[in-house]
């Protein structure tokens, strides 16, 4: 369990105000100046050092990612820094609380990674939906010009810094990195083909690095404890720090929390979400990262670590550590087909095959609820399913694939009882 | 130079090349509907999806891949086979599948690929989704149930057409292509969205269910409809023109042509002259003849004038082969009141340079900046303004306009109306001045109406010193354009059918119009015995005291020399109606009535004779490099405005004007355009 001393979002409940004197006393904004005067190259080494790995989802290991941005000399466009607020990942609240409690540290955050990518914008993409979240970062940022944190000579480092505020609307798809640029350009938000990748061709066709709000917002705090304080916690050098597991479902207690990564899966629901619903036993499946992770059947969830690499071999995926618990009383062949009908609804419609393959699913799925199928259409689905995956523009085919890949992987026997019950009672 | 292999082929690309055109040069065929090599590249069709290593383990789509040394790409891997599959069958279960009655069907990207790479069933047993139709003008008919949202007509509309028309609504499975909001497409340019359609989502509405690709014969030849020279298909089917299609010349057209290209095919059928006409001395009325009535009275006619009170006319599509017939007639019966530019455009043709464009059209591309003179080039020559939104899309080169102000579909600077604004530039050293002296490759194209006016002399000798002015010609670059708007018109003054010092059309007692039809009859003088030769009972059949039916340019083989002064081949897709004939073989015939006989039987001698005169113009398909020297006549301008020589771009000619679908987009489109343009004017005041 993490210790209180090594907990970076002291405000994550909300306990204390947003405001900046307040996240001064909690050790913001400590000697920024100081840490962007041992410059570019110390920040990312510390970075790469942390082992700290994207938030968003995806995994990728920041320092790295920061370091593919050009030197700003040779590329001879702007930089920017684009942070991605657009949290809509089904079952995921936990850039909602930095945002509205503790929006100091991503602002921050901000100017010490938009330094060491040499970029002297940063552009907060917030969903639509996060209107008090938005009004709160809008009242830090005016803080923080006003006491010279941001702007010119942003809190006395020589760097000039400016942060805007973009409101999205509201789309899911929105927080994919390359549609979220599109969106912010102002066009429609549909994801870019990659390669370009944003680093060489982004904003505007700018070299621009998009950085979810979680990993932003503990950039500080590494840097001033050092990245090897950051490396130290969790499970080994690739699964490092302190996450923010948002805990839903059938638990006693929902909750966000920071964690040490790696911490198992049982320790993290029964310590801090008063356990599941009726006991541990009761569990039927928990999916482990938010609504686009295959799910986990009760017997994986005994043992598993809460990091990137044993979600992996689990065959599923940290994601953005939305714990999602289901309890027994749960339809499960429902809950995911539900799931399925949330990606049809968000897919952006550019690319065949997650047009086409998510409405395709979701009707295949609505009929498996009440078993009006055919036992054959199990293996089709899962065919359909893998004819998405990979092959689409963007993430979101994959993730509407992994839902209904694990259900078939852990809850075949459910299915195909359903269609023999349905059978029967048609006959 | 990237070096990597393709289905263990080696393969040296220039840099950029993505791994589907890579692919293209060795041979190997990937299957593609989004992507074409005109537009960007979406990849959201994912049908091109190859395997790559190093890479992740997924495949790549290789449209939008570049090449990378050391790739090693597999065309035909069971995983790409399986991918292919996949989308395939993604792309069949929301498409009707209702091929027996789509007009695409036999020319349909997505019927011959789900052939070669779908499965042979559906495994699809919901059901399908149904799109509402859109009404996008009287050209394209919509069926959208049957769009796979490719986007290429969303490209083609944003980028070649300049117009955003077309856009890509609402998301997911919703997804629909629309105008917004339930407007009409109203680019010049907006047929070949019906061509870039892999699927039949757009049909040509003129042709549904007109025909069968496959029972067409296809007829290579080139275009009349303005002096661009585009390179089309006639598709026939008996003795009937069905439809029109572009051909690829990446000098000319590349692979675009306009709507009234495209369109104007009807009215080749309708009003159309076929026997010979007299008119009645008696009742005044015109009556039918017989060819060999009608030759002796017109020998009779010809040899009973003095010959200095003989003129002959030459209309806008009038072919090569025939201006020469009737200047030799003409020349060996004593007569040269001979003229072609029938708009009335004045300028020097002593010079080929003089009134030729001689930048070229794919010249443009190299282009650094662009002055337009009295010119509207999106109605006069939509694929020169095409070439010219290419070059601007590309490089964001600054283009000036002296004239009317129009839409040219790219931004420009409007520098004046009047020829002074023209003398301002020769004398400014700041702005647009500045910018055309500081180009490396300057252009000044200037198109009729720089010309149809008084001192329309004056004004090419004003270009002329311009062009020296600014440096736009060098021994490696020719900036001095002029822009025709008739098909006819360069081969007519190459071959000299004019007369220099000019005539009175109202003394003559004998005019000859050979498809002259766009002009103001009242010139010619009412006691004037007037013979017409052309196709249509048009302006000038309607004058005309003697009719001559002659063939339209599907109906002979011809020669044209567009406005860059390259010699074309028009080619014969079908026969000339009724009693109507190719109209060399008429003025043949009637030399020989007239017992002045031309010395050439068939068409290959005729061609020989231009050739022994006009070497140029025995050789086909070369852009004209003329001599530059001097031209027009120095002297005092006028204060008047340019005027546009086309007001309504689908009705400018004889066919055009009998042609049903021209004058429903006449009646459409260009209101919308009036109206827009009106509501433009009112919100600016």
């Amino acid at each position: 369990m993490l210790d209180d001393q090594d907990r970076i979002f002291t405000n994550l409940y909300g306990w204390d105000s947003f405001s900046l004197d307040r996240a001064r006393s909690r050790g913001d904004w400590d000697g920024t100046a100081a840490l962007i005067k041992k410059g570019k190259d110390w920040i990312i080494e510390e970075m790469k050092k942390s082992g700290l790995r994207g938030r968003g989802g995806a995994g990728f290991p920041t320092g790295m990612k920061w370091s593919f941005m050009p030197d700003p000399e040779k590329s001879g466009k702007p930089h920017y820094l684009v942070i991605n607020a657009d949290e809509s990942e089904p079952g995921t609240c936990k850039d909602r609380d930095i945002l509205r409690h503790d929006p100091h540290k991503l602002l921050e955050g901000a100017l010490l990674a938009g330094f060491a990518m040499g970029a002297h914008h940063a552009y907060i993409y917030i969903r639509g939906e996060f209107y008090n979240e938005g009004s709160a970062v809008i009242r830090a940022i005016e803080e923080a010009y006003d006491a010279g944190l941001l702007g010119k000579n942003a809190a006395g480092s020589g760097w000039d810094f400016d942060v805007v505020l973009h409101r999205g609307a509201g789309a899911y798809i929105c927080g994919e990195e390359t549609a979220l640029l599109n969106s912010l350009e102002g066009r429609k938000g549909e994801p870019r083909n990659k390669p370009p990748f944003p680093a060489m061709a982004g904003l505007y066709a700018c070299p621009t690095t998009v950085n979810n709000v979680e990993t932003i917002a503990v950039v500080p705090t590494i840097l001033r404890r050092g990245g090897a304080w950051f490396g130290g916690i969790g499970r080994d050098d690739k699964n490092t720090g302190t996450k923010l597991f948002c805990l839903s479902g059938h638990v006693n207690n929902p909750c966000n929390v920071e964690e040490a990564m790696g911490i198992p899966l049982k320790e993290l629901i029964e310590k801090h979400a008063g356990g599941v619903r009726g006991g541990w036993d009761n569990l039927l499946a928990v999916i482990p990262g938010g609504s686009s992770t295959p799910l986990l059947p009760k017997e994986i969830c005994d043992k598993v670590l809460m990091d990137f690499d044993s979600l992996r071999e689990a065959q599923s995926g940290l994601g953005t550590a939305a714990v999602i618990v289901m309890d027994k009383s749960t339809d499960i062949v429902y809950a995911i087909a539900r799931l399925s009908y949330f990606y049809m609804h968000e897919s952006c419609g550019q690319c065949t095959p997650c047009r086409e393959g998510t409405g395709w699913l979701w009707r295949v799925m609505r009929r498996m609820v009440t078993g009006h199928a055919n036992v054959e259409e199990i293996d089709m689905l899962l065919d359909v399913s893998k004819e998405i995956e990979g092959h689409t523009i963007c993430a979101h085919g994959d993730a509407s694939a992994w839902p209904i890949q694990g259900l078939i992987r852990h809850f075949r026997p459910e299915m195909e009882k359903r269609i023999l019950e349905y059978r029967k009672q048609a006959a | 130079m990237p070096k990597l292999t393709i289905n263990d082929i080696e393969i040296e690309v220039a840099p950029g090349t993505s791994i589907l055109q890579a692919a293209e040069q060795l041979g190997i065929e990937i299957p593609r509907f989004c992507y074409h090599d005109k537009l960007s590249v979406p990849a959201n069709c994912r049908m091109c999806l190859v395997e790559v290593s190093p890479g992740p383990p997924k495949p790549q789509a290789s449209c939008a891949l570049a090449c990378a040394d050391g790739m090693n790409v597999q065309t035909d891997s069971a995983l790409v086979k399986k991918a292919r599959k996949g989308v395939m069958e993604f792309l069949l279960i929301n498409h009707p599948l209702d091929c027996p009655i789509c007009d695409q069907g036999g020319e349909c990207d997505l019927q011959d690929q789900a052939v070669s790479y779908g499965f042979d069933r559906s495994r699809y047993h919901e059901n399908k989704r149904a799109v509402p139709n859109k009404e996008v003008g009287p050209l394209i008919k919509t069926i959208m149930t049957r769009c796979i949202q490719c986007t290429r007509c969303v490209r083609f509309g944003e980028e070649i057409g300049g117009m955003t028309e077309l856009g890509l609504m609402h998301r997911g499975e919703d997804v629909e292509i629309d105008t917004f909001i339930g407007k009409s497409i109203t680019t010049e340019l907006s047929g070949n969205m019906i061509d870039i359609c892999p699927v039949g989502a757009l049909t040509s509405k003129p042709y549904a269910f007109k025909a069968r690709s496959w029972e067409l014969s296809k007829t290579e030849s080139i275009d009349v409809h303005d002096a661009v020279g585009c390179n089309i298909r006639v598709d026939s089917r008996g003795g009937e023109v069905m439809r029109i299609l572009p051909r690829l010349h990446e000098d000319i057209n590349e692979e675009w042509i306009n709507d009234r290209t495209r369109f104007a095919y009807d009215g080749l059928k309708r009003s159309r002259l076929d026997r010979p006409w007299l008119r009645d001395p008696q009742s005044g009325a015109l009556r039918e003849a017989t060819w060999e009535e009608a030759l002796s009275v017109l020998s009779a006619k010809l040899q009973q004038a003095k010959p200095d009170k003989i003129a002959a006319l030459a209309g806008d599509l009038v072919d090569v082969e025939s201006v020469v017939a009737l200047k030799d007639l003409l020349g060996l019966m004593g007569a040269g009141n001979l003229e072609c530019r029938i708009d009335g455009a004045r300028f020097d043709p002593a010079e080929r340079a003089g009134y030729i464009f001689n930048t070229t059209i794919a010249g443009l591309e190299e282009a650094d900046a662009i002055l337009l003179v009295g010119t509207n080039p999106r109605r006069e020559a939509t694929l020169v303004n095409a070439r010219i939104r290419k070059t601007w899309l590309n490089r964001h080169i600054p283009v000036g306009l002296v004239g009317a102000a129009c839409d040219l579909t790219y931004p420009y600077e409007h520098l004046g109306e009047t020829p002074q604004d023209l003398e301002k530039l020769m004398t400014s050293r700041s702005g647009f001045a500045k910018t055309l002296k500081d180009a490396k490759n300057p252009v000044i194209i200037a198109g009729m109406g720089a010309f149809c006016r008084e001192d329309g002399l004056a004004i090419h000798a004003l270009l002329h010193d311009m062009a020296e002015h600014f440096g736009a010609v060098r021994d490696d670059w020719c900036g001095f354009s002029i822009l025709h708007d008739a098909a006819g018109r360069v081969g007519a003054l190459d071959v000299g059918f004019y007369s220099g010092d000019g005539f009175d059309l109202g003394a003559m007692d004998v005019v000859y119009l050979l498809g002259a039809d766009d002009f103001d009859m009242a010139q010619i003088a009412p006691e004037s015995f007037v013979i017409y030769q052309g196709h249509h009972g048009d302006n000038g059949a309607h004058r005309a005291d003697m009719i001559l039916p002659g063939a339209t340019y599907t109906e002979k083989d011809a020669l044209y020399v567009n406005m860059e002064g390259r010699v074309q081949m028009a080619r014969r897709a079908v026969h000339p109606p009724g009693q109507a004939r190719e109209d060399w073989k008429i003025i043949r015939a009637l030399s020989d009535a007239t017992g002045h006989s031309l010395p050439y039987n068939d068409l290959l001698e005729l061609r020989e004779r231009i050739a022994l005169e006009w070497p140029h113009l025995g050789v086909v398909d070369v852009a004209g490099a003329a001599v530059w020297g001097g031209f027009g006549e120095a002297g005092k301008t006028t204060g008047q405005k340019f005027k546009p020589t086309i007001e309504n771009f689908y009705i400018t000619n004889a066919i055009t004007r009998a042609s049903a679908t021209m004058k429903k987009c006449a009646q459409s489109l260009m209101r919308d355009e009036c109206i827009t343009e009106k509501q433009d004017m009112e919100a600016a005041e």
